[in-house]
């Protein structure tokens, strides 16, 4: 078997980790590009969300590479993203692939289903011995993330330009090669020191912005147009709802990177009592706690026509207006241009910069840019 | 006396404004971009020369709008600035208790919310752009009536038809089939007005606060139809500033006088005008995602460079951009 996935952020270094533990073969799609993106434009639906266009055209270069068989994540949610491995499957069959495809429902879907499924992927292991994988894999990922946590809430500060992206970049490398739990922990040790070890300017006034919205523009700089590493440069401190494991590990009680899903249901109650599927109730959830917290301002993406989202952005001004808290929503497609992008986050960071200042001397009106 | 250039460069026109140290428009150029956002830049800085009395200095320049950066590289700007900002500060100016900046141009609309002075909010039209100045003009060809008098003729609508306004090709063909029910052209002009109001407020406004004050400007507000179909919408008074059509130039020449105060600007003079500013582009060869890359040079020496998702061209200074795309073509990697 040689199997494969789809790119979202640092999802290839994780899956990575867990195929060389189970000990299957696998292939890691090319980086995604513009052609990947023409390539899934072209045999996905119109109307259907970039998430599903981006990761067609990612299995659709892995099978030109040589990989056999496609792992794809299911869902049972009201959001589309749950049968998008069946539509890939079709879609990629009649483009004229063969393939096998193993889709990783969620637990809630069916616990023998997902056993099984874990079984498939992992040959010949018992079941503990697969627990303590994904264990092992999920602590592993979880440093990734906390690495990735620190660089968005601390670029803004870097005294020299790059520098906090060249130091993440060394830290992932130095985490790639630990196996076993200690020399995770030691690793994790080392890249730490190398993101601490970025000079820094702590007295700078930097703005602080919450990040929201649908996980697989949030986390696939691809298609964000590395908007964090945008907005760091500009001098913005970042913090983001949801990482790589907050996605994979499904928690309802304990917070994983930071917020727990609980956490996050109760904050959003006056606004939205329910869950309605993909990140909607997050969304909204996440923006009170960051009014809350006293951050200068909150961005929203999501792909064009995501239901979920559409029902945060519709709420987002009514919380915008109980808290004082400016947001900005940007839909993303394979439409969208990046300058259109970048005029409204100039626009955006001047419109904080300056409600800050408004803040901080009082009301006179101040001309600045 | 020191003058202060604004140049906003935009889908449809390019426009320069000096302003005097109180913030008094002294001259103003308003053109066509034709396509061609340098010699738009070229021509219009040959006119404001001619147009300047020779007592005039300019102590700072600011650019804005799509072509910013072009611009700004051009007329060697001491600040560039989003369109958004840049219209906000010239509304604020203007009429400072301004709380509502309805903003339509050639290919994008915008809304903007001031309190106290500072913007709290803003939104731009993402997936369309029916209703912008573009439509408008098209519009006019099509019926053979000069853009000028577009407006008067909405205002002697009696009775306006309902023209269907989320599309602006279904728009025209709705318009096609009332010319060819027989309704009179001034009702449909007034009706189309107010579909394109219809569309911006669902587009823009949605879930906002619009209040009074509320200033209108850009290309757009010329059209005495548009205003009357905002005030009939909105049911509040519309104020359109005297020169509502050069806001965003405005906006950046104010930017510019309050970026340079006593320091030197980096305006190349009117000179600038006729030197031959070549662009090129062409693609990086630094990754799969063959970024198309745009260069401007002048006799061969790179100026600035953009165009790349990693931001590796975008760099501060002409010595630097030169370097780069020199050793790019060493390398042979171009």
């Amino acid at each position: 078997m040689r199997a494969t996935f789809p790119h979202m952020g640092k999802l290839d270094m994780v899956m990575s980790d867990l195929f060389d533990r189970t000990g299957i073969g696998y292939i890691v799609p090319p980086r995604t590009t513009t052609k990947t993106l023409q390539l899934g434009v072209r045999y996905a639906p119109e109307f259907a969300c970039l998430p599903l266009k981006v990761t067609i055209g990612n299995f659709i270069e892995a099978l030109e590479a040589g990989a056999d068989t496609l792992l794809m994540a299911g869902g049972v949610g009201p959001c589309r993203f749950g049968y998008y491995a069946q539509i890939q499957e079709c879609v990629i069959k009649e483009a004229g692939y063969d393939f096998d495809m193993i889709i990783l429902e969620p637990p809630g879907a069916g616990y023998r289903l997902f056993i099984n499924t874990l079984k498939k992927l992992a040959p010949g292991k018992s079941i503990l011995e697969i627990w303590q994988i994904i264990k092992i894999g999920f602590g592993k990922a979880r440093v990734l993330d906390e690495l990735e946590k620190y660089a968005l809430k601390y670029r803004a500060y870097e005294v020299k330009r790059g520098d906090t992206t060249k130091a993440y970049k060394r830290a992932l490398e130095i985490m790639r090669p630990a196996i076993t739990a200690d020399e995770i922990a030691q690793a994790r040790e080392e890249a730490f020191l190398v993101l601490e070890a970025v000079e820094k300017d702590m007295q700078r006034p930097c703005l602080k912005m919450g990040i929201i919205g649908e996980f697989y523009v949030l986390l696939e700089p691809f298609v964000n147009f590395d908007i964090e590493e945008y907005l760091g440069n500009m001098g913005v401190s970042l913090e983001r709802s949801v990482y790589l494991t907050d996605w994979i590990g499904p928690s309802k009680e304990n917070p994983i990177m930071g917020i727990s899903d609980k956490e996050v249901a109760q904050a959003a109650k006056p606004y939205l009592n329910h869950f309605v599927g993909g990140e909607g109730l997050p969304s909204v959830g996440h923006t009170v706690i960051y009014a809350k917290e006293g951050f200068d301002g909150v961005l929203h993406l999501f792909p064009f026509t995501c239901m979920p989202d559409i029902i945060a952005k519709s709420i987002l001004p009514q919380i915008s207006r109980d808290f004082d808290l400016p947001t900005l929503s940007l839909v993303i497609d394979e439409q969208t241009g990046k300058a259109g992008v970048i005029t409204r986050l100039e626009a955006f960071i001047d419109l904080l910069a300056n409600k800050r200042k408004q803040k901080e001397f009082g009301k006179s009106p101040v001309l600045v840019g | 006396m020191r003058g202060f250039l604004g140049v906003d460069v935009g889908s449809v026109s390019t426009n320069l404004v000096v302003i005097d140290e109180y913030g008094s428009v002294i001259s103003l150029i308003y053109r066509r971009t034709q396509g061609q956002p340098i010699s738009a830049v070229q021509q219009g800085l040959k006119e404001l020369q001619k147009d300047l009395t020779p007592d005039i200095k300019i102590a700072g320049v600011g650019t804005t709008g799509s072509a910013r950066y072009l611009s700004g590289v051009i007329v060697g700007a001491d600040i560039v600035k989003n369109e958004i900002t840049a219209h906000a500060i010239a509304a604020s100016h203007v009429a400072p208790q301004v709380r509502t900046v309805l903003e339509i141009g050639g290919q994008d609309s915008k809304i903007i919310l001031l309190r106290d002075g500072i913007v709290v909010d803003f939104a731009m039209n993402t997936v369309c752009a029916a209703g912008t100045g573009s439509f408008l003009d098209h519009q006019a060809a099509r019926l053979g009536i000069p853009i000028e008098e577009f407006g008067s003729y909405a205002l002697n609508a009696t009775v306006p038809c309902q023209i269907a306004g989320r599309c602006s090709v279904f728009a025209e063909s709705d318009m096609i089939h009332k010319q060819q029910m027989g309704y009179r052209m001034e009702d449909i002009i007034y009706g189309l007005c107010q579909a394109l109001v219809r569309n911006y407020l669902n587009n823009l406004a949605k879930g906002k606060d619009l209040s009074s004050p509320i200033v209108f400007q850009g290309g757009v507000a010329a059209n005495a139809g548009m205003k009357r179909a905002f005030e009939e919408a909105l049911q509040m008074e519309i104020v359109i500033p005297e020169h509502y059509h050069v806001m965003g130039a405005i906006g950046a020449a104010l930017l510019a006088k309050g970026t340079v105060r006593n320091g030197e600007t980096r305006f190349k003079g009117f000179s600038v005008s006729s030197i031959d500013y070549r662009t090129r582009s062409f693609h990086c060869k630094g990754c799969e995602n063959n970024c198309e890359i745009v260069k401007i040079q002048v006799d061969g020496k790179t100026l600035a460079c953009w165009g790349g998702r990693c931001g590796k061209w975008e760099v501060q200074n002409p010595e630097e951009a030169d370097l780069l795309v020199q050793a790019s073509t060493t390398s042979s990697v171009m």
